[in-house]
């Protein structure tokens, strides 16, 4: 009973085919991270072209290989609300440590 | 035994989603000691001058594929292809054994590299973050080869496909935080 329950819960999870395609994509943003890394025109960019690619292979994971696209969007609340909220503490605390610096800096050469 | 919430949701798997939302609220707070302190060691050895580019890239393709295992597996034991689930469930703990060989070889050469986690604010909050996600690995390994061994001994089936299911969230969730951590740590230095 409980296993027929499991079977007909589950969700259509996409097919192997989109799994290998995904993974592809995985491995080439991973190359384009390194190679962005390594080449010095790219520096000046270095850290946002970095953050978008990384985003997109946590998305790529999240969505595809965790089923959030196909999911109950339930799941996809317990995961992007503490999510928000990490990204928030990160970002205050940047905020908080590194403007706390500048304002020093700023007081010393004042 | 399983049980189902009002909105027909399998209880594990929300209950699970829930501890993944927890897990993000720790490693974020870890992420963000490390981003804090990042430049304000005065000594060295500075992460420019010991992280290993080359080597943590294969890692991290390691980590990636093992993620395409565990789907893989998933997908398997799904259709009820046990041999095959069994081979790809093995080859994700394989995989993860080999990142977990890796991350010893590196912590080792830093050791080596006069790097602890005493050494300075790099070295504290880089091991605490990346042993942190190390031990997770491991947990994740522990469980990979349990559900190996259930497989092994026929008692993990199609019915059983949910328990690999929540085993795959937990391995992918240790990938995208390991997806957060390369670039965070070894790519903007």
């Amino acid at each position: 009973m409980s296993a027929e329950r499991e079977g007909t819960e589950r969700h259509a999870h996409p097919t192997v085919g989109v799994y290998l395609r995904v993974g592809a994509a995985l491995v080439i943003l991973t190359v384009l991270e390194v190679g962005v890394f390594y080449v010095p025109a790219f520096h000046v960019v270095l850290v946002p072209v970095l953050l978008v690619l990384s985003s997109a292979k946590f998305t790529l994971v999240v969505m595809f290989y965790m089923h959030l696209k196909d999911d109950n969007k339930l799941f996809t609340f317990l995961l992007g609300g503490p999510l928000v909220i990490a990204v928030g503490v990160m970002v205050a605390l940047l905020f908080l440590f590194l403007g706390a610096l500048t304002l020093r800096g700023a007081a010393g050469a004042g | 035994m399983t049980a189902h919430t009002s909105m027909g949701l399998d209880n594990r798997k929300m209950a699970f989603w829930a501890f993944i939302g927890s897990e993000c609220l720790l490693f974020g707070s870890l992420i963000s000691t490390y981003l804090v302190y990042k430049g304000k060691s005065i000594v060295g050895p500075y992460p420019p001058e010991i992280l290993n580019i080359p080597f943590t890239s294969v890692s991290t393709f390691d980590l990636l594929m093992s993620s395409l295992m565990m789907v893989l597996a998933l997908a398997a034991v799904q259709r009820g292809d046990m041999k095959w689930g069994k081979i790809w469930l093995f080859s994700t703990a394989l995989l993860g054994l080999v990142f977990l060989g890796g991350q010893v070889i590196e912590f080792t050469d830093f050791v080596h590299k006069g790097l602890t986690i005493g050494t300075n604010l790099f070295g504290c909050t880089f091991f605490v973050l990346t042993g942190t996600h190390g031990a997770h690995v491991t947990v994740g390994v522990l469980w990979l080869l349990t559900l190996w061994v259930r497989a092994l001994q026929g008692k993990l089936g199609p019915a059983n496909a949910m328990t690999v299911e929540i085993t795959g969230l937990y391995w992918h969730f240790v990938d995208v935080v390991w997806i957060v951590i390369f670039t965070v740590v070894y790519l903007i230095q």
